[in-house]
């Protein structure tokens, strides 16, 4: 990938507008890039585009107290509410909260649904004005450095100059070295869980086969499925299945189904779910394709693919922190082998080589990939001892600055 | 005797006393090994370094982050050498030089990252140490040395005199030496003698480059 300074350079062609979505989500919307279009990595402009995002607690007098919650690949902006589509608690409703360790009364929590998603931010199910048709695939390909300036511009449209933490798990831990990589005078401290500098094989491989499944569904249609009664559901399902199967350990799989069976007493010599892992599996591939739209997963899984940190600096990554005044908290998971313990480790080297302040801790557990979404007490002990501890320095740095 | 006292929490020892006072305050260090981070959090708290820290087992790393100290898991054998060229002002490393297997090249290391080296170690030519080994016929166990032989991270065995002779060896100057005797009494000093030696029960010497 050809390095491409985002945001703020001159536009060459056209921008491309995509219509504003009308949803009844709970929320805000903003349209962004009216005036102003985002230069996206690809080299095409975007704007008018729209971005949803959600809040909670409230912005203190002097703007000091947001924090940024980035969301994974198949999150969105409902961290702490029963999301509207599901009826479920928030994927993060565990953690930000009234009193939870990401304190809603002390801190104002924004996050705020990816570029190229499905939960009334721009992405390709949205109409393309040009034709008056959704996108699909014409809708301009998508990296997390896209998604991280897009960002910006809301930050900045609060009226927020410096962030006092941006946090994420898995692609939102892209989110968060790429905003403290490419906005550090934005960013106090940043909180990089399960992540990783650069996707890797393995990785774009899974995702992958994902893809393949959707593009394989006839009901697919080369993206262009939203004008028909079916979407390609099955190929999401199976897309959403194996993806699922790495966010999980071998460990949990075998505790939580080990061989059992699933309401049966023999095996049936079938293909039907005899295996309770299977019927899980199939229940979470069902319940997927409710809320998640085939092409987004499409376009934000290319989008963590792309993303390469050292890449963009010649191939290294220290020079993607060289200087950084930000605080960074890195965590990782013992049983997490999408994103392992290595990944976040290379980091840590590097930011060891410019000298930044690092912390790093590897919490154990065998829940896998998904366990910094599950209630993991050595976890929430040593985010809110960072947090705390973060909060001290930054009113001490505030207090000297305005000295 | 009573060398702990208490402070909050944490029961801070008279050696990471003495070596926060021997720590410029607003400096930059790293606390290498610095277990559950108590003398990192003296040094944070009271002396306002920029301090980081690196620290062997799992569990110390994790109750340092807890207390918001950006410490990471490391090895001072190995992954020193990330870290560039004068980073800090100051690379300690409290208690843990005896249980290092290249003490050369750690010591190297830490005045290469750091502009200076504050290390803090048992002395093995304390009186007591000697007499256990000579009358008792038994390696020493005390308040500095509390584990049984086999049960011991330490595998370095050195005096005073021994780690002045390094010193030398490596062409490094101790800018500052303090000998705690037995009583948490110390005493800055500017040469090892043999009574020095003797009666020392731990040392902290603030090393700089020649």
């Amino acid at each position: 990938m050809t390095k491409q300074e985002p945001d703020g350079a001159q536009s060459s062609g056209e921008a491309i507008a995509v219509e504003p979505t009308v949803t009844d989500l709970p929320g805000h919307q903003l349209v962004l890039g009216e005036a102003d279009p985002l230069l996206l990595a690809s080299g095409q402009m975007l704007g008018p585009f729209t971005v949803a995002y959600q809040t909670y607690g409230s912005l203190n007098d002097d703007r000091s107290n947001a924090i940024l919650v980035c969301h994974a690949l198949t999150g969105d902006q409902y961290v702490a509410e029963t999301h509207p589509v599901t009826g479920k608690d928030g994927w993060w409703g565990t953690i930000v909260g009234a009193g939870r360790t990401i304190d809603t009364d002390q801190y104002f929590v924004i996050c705020i649904n990816v570029l190229g998603g499905c939960m009334g931010t721009a992405g390709p199910k949205d109409i393309d004005p040009r034709t008056g048709e959704p996108f699909g695939l014409k809708f301009p390909g998508i990296t997390i450095t896209d998604m991280v300036a897009a960002q910006k511009r809301v930050i900045e449209h609060l009226g927020i100059t410096k962030l006092f933490a941006v946090i994420g798990g898995s692609m939102g831990a892209m989110q968060a070295l790429e905003w403290a990589s490419r906005y550090p005078e934005m960013v106090f401290c940043a909180i990089p869980i399960a992540g990783a500098a650069r996707h890797s094989a393995q990785n774009i491989a899974f995702h992958e086969v994902g893809r393949q499944a959707i593009m394989a569904d006839p009901n697919w249609c080369g993206g262009a499925y939203y004008d028909q009664d079916v979407d390609p559901e099955r190929g999401l399902a199976v897309a959403r299945m194996a993806a699922h199967i790495t966010y999980l350990s071998d460990s949990a799989l075998h505790r939580k189904f080990g061989r059992n069976l699933q309401d049966r007493q023999e095996i049936t010599f079938g293909f039907d779910a005899d295996f309770q892992i299977e019927s899980y599996l199939r229940h979470q591939g069902r319940s997927f394709v409710e809320r998640f739209d085939a092409n987004s997963y499409l376009y934000i899984t290319r989008a963590m693919d792309y993303f390469d940190l050292a890449a963009e600096h010649d191939g290294l990554l220290p020079t993607a922190f060289e200087g950084s005044p930000v605080r960074f908290c890195l965590v990782s998971f013992t049983s997490d082998w999408l994103f392992p313990t290595a990944e976040s480790r290379q980091i840590v080297h590097a930011l060891n080589a410019v000298a930044a302040a690092v912390s790093f801790v590897e919490i154990e557990t065998d829940s896998g990939h998904d366990a910094f979404l599950l209630e993991e007490p050595e976890f929430f002990r040593i985010l809110s001892g960072f947090l705390s501890g973060a909060a001290d320095q930054y009113a001490r740095t505030s207090i000297e600055a305005s000295a | 005797m009573n060398r702990q006292e208490t402070t909050g929490t944490a029961r801070i020892r008279v050696d990471q006393k003495l070596i926060a006072d021997m720590v410029t305050p607003g400096s930059r260090l790293i606390d290498v090994g610095c277990g559950d981070g108590v003398l990192l959090d003296l040094l944070v708290r009271e002396r306002h370094v920029d301090g980081r820290g690196i620290e062997l087992s799992q569990e110390g790393v994790n109750t340092c982050v807890a207390r918001g100290l950006a410490v990471v898991q490391g090895d001072a054998e190995t992954d020193l050498h990330n870290y560039p060229d004068d980073a800090f002002d100051f690379a300690l490393l409290s208690q843990t030089l005896p249980a290092i297997f290249d003490v050369k090249g750690v010591l190297q290391e830490l005045l290469r990252i750091g502009r200076c080296a504050v290390v803090s170690f048992p002395n093995f030519g304390y009186w007591r140490v000697r007499s256990d080994l000579l009358f008792r016929g038994r390696s020493p166990i005390s308040d500095n040395l509390p584990n049984a032989w086999y049960e011991s991270p330490n595998i370095r065995f050195f005096t005073l005199t021994d780690f002045m002779d390094l010193l030398a060896e490596l062409d490094l100057t101790a800018q500052q030496i303090v000998t705690i005797d037995r009583r948490g009494h110390a005493q800055s000093r500017s040469e090892i003698g043999h009574w020095t030696n003797l009666l020392t029960e731990q040392a902290i010497f603030l090393i700089g480059r020649n």
